[in-house]
């Protein structure tokens, strides 16, 4: 196999040098033991507050929880794109080219909707 | 990782041709770019239900509408949603154990961790039926009186018996629930009341489908939401277990150790813990907030 040149377009000398040894393996393996006990107990975190604090609109205890549970996914959501999907090891690029064009027109999605819907609320509530 | 290797490389080598300026396999670039305009179909779809929630002035509560389990009945919020969950994130371990083996080019390990994979999707997949066919089904039901007040019923052995006039007979034990999805505390109406009420019904309905729901009755979307962000998911789901197990059965067959790498396995895991991220974001905007 090429080995110096190992980012050729022409064979897949990627795939084939993406591999390590048994002691990265130990290493990658410990990483994936971290990253499961952290997604299960921020899920076990989230029913047990989901469980005991009922939902009241408005009032900032609920507004607080209600946050606290959009962080607590975009977290979840961290580990598995970057450590199971190992978006984190890829190069520059790639990070990019996933990650900023979906962002953008999803904030601008998320604006928008907030947006017209509060518009649309206001008119129910008007009659 | 490949990756890394060409990072030190400068921009006129990285863009100037004659390879990857992403530092990856065609294959595993466009699973990604495909990946992402999944991610935006389902954001999409969430955004499309936080949009038609925020016109309504009440929404049903997950943890009172999601609060049954198979075979114990009724009182354990939102348990049922966090086992599924943790079956689909464990299922999401597996896999990254899975790829972790095939970049040692370990065959059996491989065989190992993307046959418990399976497993755990297909395990998923059934927990979705039983949860499809108890949202369906309903808790009791609501009836509407003449003057347009909605009462939902308590918990019911079994289900109403219709009368040949169209009407129902009431429950041998009559049990009228405010609140029963909604915001605040639920207020149980029973006896002499209760009767009086079930007197002027004009209406009696329960279960879910697209039309009418009777977890939010001024609200269908509720259920067809529901149906279809979890029901396009557990398409994902469904097509992940197959195509794991077309992967399985080729690495079982020795076609990636000719090949000389397991990036297949990589690729189909990329699309599998996409899945696992999918459901991350279900749960917290259809179930938790």
């Amino acid at each position: 196999m090429n080995m110096e040149r190992d980012d050729l377009i022409v064979n897949d000398s990627y795939a084939v040098n993406a591999k390590h040894d048994e002691a990265h393996g130990k290493e990658m393996r410990k990483t994936i033991l971290k990253v499961t006990v952290i997604l299960s107990l921020i899920t076990a975190f989230e029913v047990l507050i989901g469980a005991t604090i009922p939902r009241e609109s408005g009032t900032a205890l609920w507004t607080t929880v209600k946050f606290g549970f959009i962080f607590l996914t975009l977290v979840k959501a961290a580990y598995i794109v970057l450590k199971f999907m190992h978006l984190g090891d890829e190069r520059r690029n790639l990070k990019f080219v996933v990650l900023l064009p979906y962002t953008a027109f999803i904030l601008y999605l998320i604006f928008i909707a907030i947006t017209e819907s509060n518009y649309v609320f206001d008119m129910f509530q008007a009659g | 990782m490949a990756g890394h290797t060409g990072e030190a490389l400068s921009k006129g080598e990285i863009w100037g041709g004659g390879r990857s300026p992403f530092g990856v396999t065609y294959g595993k670039l466009m699973m990604w770019l495909f990946l992402v305009s999944d991610a935006l179909t389902f954001s999409g779809l969430l955004i499309g239900y936080g949009y038609i929630r925020h016109t309504y002035e009440a929404w049903p509560v997950g943890e009172k509408v999601f609060q049954s389990l198979p075979f114990a009945g009724d009182g354990f919020p939102l348990i049922y949603v966090a086992l599924m969950t943790f079956i689909l994130i464990v299922s999401s371990v597996t896999m990254v154990l899975a790829v972790e083996a095939g970049h040692r080019m370990d065959k059996k390990g491989i065989i190992k961790w993307l046959t418990l994979t399976v497993i755990g999707g297909l395990f998923f997949l059934l927990s979705q039926v039983w949860e499809w066919s108890h949202f369906i089904h309903g808790g009791g039901g609501y009836i509407t009186t003449t003057t347009g007040q909605v009462y939902h019923l308590g918990h019911l052995e079994e289900d109403l018996h219709a009368n040949a006039d169209g009407s129902y007979q009431m429950p041998e034990h009559l049990m009228l629930v405010q609140n029963k999805y909604s915001e605040g505390e639920a207020t149980i109406i029973e006896g002499a009341e209760a009767v009086k009420i079930w007197g002027t019904m004009s209406d009696y309905y329960h279960g879910a489908n697209m039309l009418r729901n009777e977890y939010a009755p001024h609200a269908p979307q509720y259920a067809n939401f529901f149906f279809f962000i979890t029901g396009f998911h557990g398409f994902h789901v469904f097509s992940g277990v197959v195509i794991n197990l077309l992967i399985l059965l080729q690495v079982m067959k020795g076609a990636y150790d000719k090949r000389g790498h397991y990036e297949m396995v990589e690729k189909t895991g990329l699309y599998w813990h996409f899945v696992d991220l999918v459901w991350v974001f279900v749960f917290t905007f259809y179930y938790l907030v």
